[in-house]
Formats: C-alpha cells, structure tokens, sequence
C-alpha cells in the first residue's frame, strides 16, 4: 500500500471517530453535587442541558378548588359509593373530576362507568379504580418511609393514560445470539442498556428474594453468594439509577455497599422501604386485579383500547420508573397530595363483589 | 564514590537547557542541574506539607492517612489549608516535581546527545496525573473533583468515580486502556522470556542470539518484530495504556454524564440492527 492511501485511510478513520465523539457524547460545563466528605467523590453529575426538558416533562396539572367539606355525604347522595363513602359530595365530585383528567381525559366518565348509570359497576374499570384509591391511601398512610409527607395520587403513575406508560410485565425468553437465559448478555433497556440479567422485576419486586451479595466470608467454600445473584442485584440498581436520574452514589458509598448506618447516605433507606412498598403494591394490588384485566385484554369497549396484559400474559407491574419517570423525586417533588385532602379519605373496607352486577 | 574508569568520558559539561554550568556538575553519580535542585526543592516542600497534613489530619495509620481536596464550593478558587488547600499546594509541588524530572531526563538526554524518548515516556505518565488533578477538575469546575491523597482514600475515589457512571466497564476509553494494559504484560512476558531462553542454552551449547529468537517467533507465528521492533511496540503499547487511561477518566464527567452503558445507546441503534 502507498503512503497516499495509508494516509487517506487515516483521515478517514480519523473523521469517523471524530463524528462518533462529537455525536455520541456530551460536553461541558456539567453541574456536580458534593454527596460526602470532600474527595470521597460522591454526589450527582448532571447535564445542565438536559434539566430544562426533565422539568418540564415532570409537571404537575393545576389543582381545581377545593371542595366543600361539610353538606350531604357522598354515600347518601349517590348510590353503590363504596370507598369514597365518607367524602362530601362535593369532594366526591371534585375527585371524580380530577380522576377523569389524570387518568381518561379523553374518555371521560365513560371510560369507567356506565354513562345511563352511573351506580353500575358493569365496566371493569370502575371496580380497578376502586381497588387503585385503596392502594393510594395505603401508600400515603402505610409507606410514608417512601413517599414521606409529599405522598401520591394517581397523576404520580398515570400522567393523563389510562395505563400508566413505564410499567412492567414478564418478558419472552430470547435466547437469540449469545444471550443467556434471563436476558444476560444482551442490552436491555430495564437495566440502563447494560447486558446485565434483563428482569431484575420478578425476582425482586414481584418476589421477595434477598437484595444482598456482599460475601461474609473471605474465603470460598461456605459462601453463599454468586456472581449470578450479584449481576442480578446489579441489574436491580441500573433500574433503580436509571428510573431515578441518580447515580450509584446518590444512596451507596461504594467502598462498602454493606456499611449502612456510617458510610451511606439516608437516600439508601429511602430506596430500602421503596423496593418493599414496590413489592407490596405489585402483590396486593396489581396482581390480584389480574383476572379483570384477562377478561378484558384490550381495555373497556369504549377505549382507550390498547393491552392490559404483557406479552406472556401477566398483568402490568410497578416499578421504580412507574411514579419517578428519570427524576429523583416524582413530579420534581410537589407535593400534589396537599392539594387533594379527598385522597386521604378512602375507605379500605373489603369491595362488596354483588354490586359488580348491572343494576 | 568510585566511578568506573569509563563513566569519566561521559561526564562531560555543557548541554544544558537552562542555567549554563551553574548547576553543571555532579555529586558521586548523580547528576545535579537547574532542574535537579528544583524537582529536589519541590520534593521536599511538597513531603514536609504531607506530614503536615498527617500531623493534622488525626491519624498515623499509613492506610488511613487523607489529605482530601476541597470542597466542590471552593470551585476553581484557593480553598483554606485546612480545608483542601494543602491538597492544592502538594499538588502543585507534585506537578512541579514530575515536570522538574522530566526536564532532568531531557537535559541529560541532550548532553549525551541521545533522543528524547525517555522524557516523553515519562512526561505521558505526568501528563495523565496532571489530567486526573487539572485538566478534569478544571473541566468540570472545581478542584474538589481531583483525587485525595491516601492509600485507601484514593482507592475509595477511584470506586465512586466509578459509580458515579453505573458500570465503568461499558466506559469505551477504559476498555481500551485495559486492553492495552494486558497487551503491555503480554508482550513484556514474551519479551522477556525470549531474551532469557536465548541467553539460558542447555549445558555446554553457546548462548543464542537475535537469529534464533527471530527464528522462534517466525516458526510460531510466521512473524518475527526484531530486536529493535520489540522496544518500538513494547514503548507504543505503554504508552498508548497511559494516554488511554487518561483519556478514560477525562471523558467520565466532562463529556459524559450518564451511566455509561447507555452510551452505547448510538451502537445499538445504528440502522443496519436497530
């Protein structure tokens, strides 16, 4: 080869590579946070060009007046009130209200009741609805550990669809090119695009499985701990990073991810309580709803119609990404639950299943 | 000290870069010059603040000694002694140490009238601390980015850093330097082996030389880089570790702020796959 094609073949490699870096990265200034002592190198990296869109995407809708709590009760005006018995009317229809815009604003009533009747529990998705208020006054009242004072209606997962968009559901084993069974070894969006095991979700928020693989011996032999479930739980934390916008550092000091109380910053226990209310709200609320959403895999008649079920025909689970969608506090930290007092109001007794028949 | 009756030919004055023959002379085999007393001056400046800052910092314990650099809200300004201030002024006795040698090694290079290769090989080594404590901290802009001073400290940096990007391992500069760090130990293990089996014939044959060694390389693998060739890849591979190495970490903030596998995002969605 001549030394003039050496030399094209050099600019060339040299031009695609200089695309690829001014593509592919991004520049500076970046904004950082201190998150410990001064070289521990812990704390946030952010892109200042990138917040503009974040906030804006993580707004919440303006709040209607507030409701007259005094006057009639909800279940004495209105019939086959069941959970929202204790409200006033008026708060009663303030939430109604409110539900329609948060969940089915373009279907509006219909989408959960029967427009000639609205008492009827004949469309499913009324009785979900029900079974969804319970769960947001548990995870108000019950995991305030997680969601502290700042709490979450149903704007927090919903954001104006009928199913929230970042859910999960058990995905079909491909075992396409190299990858492994449990999605090793292949990109995966679960898991910020590493190759880690793709479902970090069944085994820790559907299931209860130990999120821990620290070894407590030096030695191999009585170790009860595997790579395999360290790529697991690693797995677990790219979905965790990535739902929240925050790095690893943002709850662990990596020097020890087992030292809790001296070394790691409060935001770890926050993410413990939230894994556990994750577990709780998949196997109390969403799994047991599963038989309505197999009768109906397309939604209500009336529509939005699009699937209730994931591809191996399990329901539509939470994770961490459902409520925070890329940012560390949801909804950038409002407190929207303030402005809804109605939400804190719902009554938890057991459904009355017999009026699910059409009146 | 005794000086072998050859070393006298070589000690010769004049050449210098800087300071004509003022410090143009030797002491026992150690050769002085301008930049011998300064990295001398830098490196006893720059220890006696180390003990300082051990001295205040609590601990004896050589593991556990830290001399931390400021805050992040100091930015890109002098922060108080205490507070990471030391870290700034060893940094700069560091730097102007490293820099000192490396002049050194180009004088002496000069006076002997040889190639610079020993200064560059080393001034890529400085050039990649001056990347860790300059260039990225000023890049990202505060010195409290660069990297404490202290055995398990340092260690602990280098973690986080780590995880500050989720998953170093997708970072595309560290998997070159890597991979040019294992290639370095490769081709030195084979290097040296070679030179020792050619030198080490079983008893009562003659020593080998470069024909068999080329010869053993051409049988094994059809090619054979020669005795000079060796030194050329041997110096490209290390440096090339160093440079890598540098540039792996000064892309990890500056020009990257994710994790890093989701930089691999524009791979995965080249059209040919997507």
């Amino acid at each position: 080869m001549s030394r003039f094609s050496l030399s094209i073949a050099a600019a060339v490699a040299a031009l695609l590579c200089g695309v690829i870096f001014v593509t592919t990265f991004e520049r500076p200034p970046v904004l950082s946070s201190q998150g410990g002592f001064r070289g521990l190198s812990m704390g946030d990296v952010q892109n200042p060009r990138t917040i503009p869109a974040r906030l804006a995407a993580n707004q919440v809708p303006e709040a209607p007046e507030a409701a007259e709590t005094d006057g009639p009760k909800a279940h004495e005006t209105y019939e086959n009130v069941q959970v929202l018995r204790d409200l006033s009317a008026a708060q009663f229809n303030r939430l109604m209200i409110v539900m329609t815009e948060w969940i089915a604003p373009n279907q509006g009533c219909g989408y959960c009741h029967n427009v000639e009747n609205m008492a009827s529990d004949e469309v499913y998705t009324k009785v979900v609805a029900r079974r969804m208020l319970q769960m947001t006054h548990k995870i108000n009242s019950e995991w305030a550990t997680h969601v502290g004072q700042t709490g979450v209606t149903c704007y927090t997962c919903h954001r104006g669809n009928a199913v929230p968009t970042m859910v999960w559901s058990t995905e079909p084993n491909s075992r396409a090119g190299l990858q492994a069974p449990r999605g090793q070894n292949h990109p995966a969006s679960s898991v910020g695009e590493s190759s880690l095991p793709s479902d970090p979700f069944t085994p820790f928020l559907l299931g209860d499985a130990e999120i821990r693989n620290i070894s407590t011996t030096s030695l191999p032999g009585r170790n009860s701990q595997s790579i395999m479930t360290t790529e697991w739980t690693y797995g677990l934390m790219m979905h965790i990073s990535t739902s929240l916008g925050v790095n690893c550092t943002h709850c662990h000091n990596s020097r020890s991810f087992a030292e809790w109380r001296t070394q790691s910053p409060p935001a770890q226990t926050t993410a413990w309580y939230g894994i556990r209310m994750v577990r709780d709200i998949n196997m109390s609320y969403i799994e047991p709803l599963k038989p309505l959403w197999a009768q109906n895999p397309n939604g209500p008649a009336e529509g939005p119609h699009g699937p209730r079920l994931g591809a191996m025909g399990d329901a539509l689970k939470v994770n961490c990404a459902t409520c925070h969608q890329g940012v560390n506090r949801p909804l950038n930290g409002a407190p929207m639950l303030r402005d809804f007092p109605e939400l804190k109001q719902v009554n938890q007794g057991p459904l009355r299943s017999a009026d699910a028949t059409p009146r | 000290m005794a000086m072998l009756s050859f070393e006298r030919k070589y000690r010769v004055r004049g050449g210098t870069i800087i300071g004509g023959d003022l410090f143009d002379f030797w002491i026992g085999p150690f050769y002085v010059g301008f930049f011998g007393v300064t990295c001398a001056f830098f490196s006893f400046v720059g220890t006696a603040l180390i003990l300082y800052g051990a001295a205040i910092g609590g601990t004896w314990n050589p593991w556990l000694i830290n001399i931390a650099p400021p805050d992040l809200k100091y930015g890109l300004r002098l922060a108080p002694m205490r507070e990471g201030g030391l870290w700034q002024m060893i940094t700069i006795c560091a730097l102007g140490a490293f820099v000192s040698w490396a002049l050194r090694q180009a004088e002496i290079s000069r006076k002997l009238g040889m190639g610079y290769h020993i200064p560059i090989a080393y001034g890529v080594a400085v050039f990649a601390y001056f990347t860790l404590v300059v260039i990225r901290p000023v890049l990202m802009g505060a010195w409290g980015h660069g990297f404490p001073y202290g055995i398990w400290s340092h260690l602990d940096w280098v973690s986080n850093v780590g995880y500050q990007y989720l998953h170093f391992h997708y970072n595309p500069a560290h998997m070159i330097a890597v991979t040019f760090f294992f290639t370095t130990v490769l081709a030195l293990s084979l290097h040296g082996a070679l030179v020792l089996s050619a030198l080490n014939p079983p008893e009562g044959e003659p020593v080998k030389t470069a024909e068999h060694e080329n010869t053993f390389f051409r049988d094994l693998i059809g090619y054979s880089i020669g005795t000079l060739g060796i030194h050329r890849l041997g110096l490209f591979l290390a440096l090339s570790a160093g440079i890598w190495s540098a540039i792996c970490i000064v892309i990890s903030g500056p020009f990257w702020t994710r994790g890093w596998p989701e930089w691999w995002g524009w791979w995965l969605n080249l059209p040919i796959w997507r």
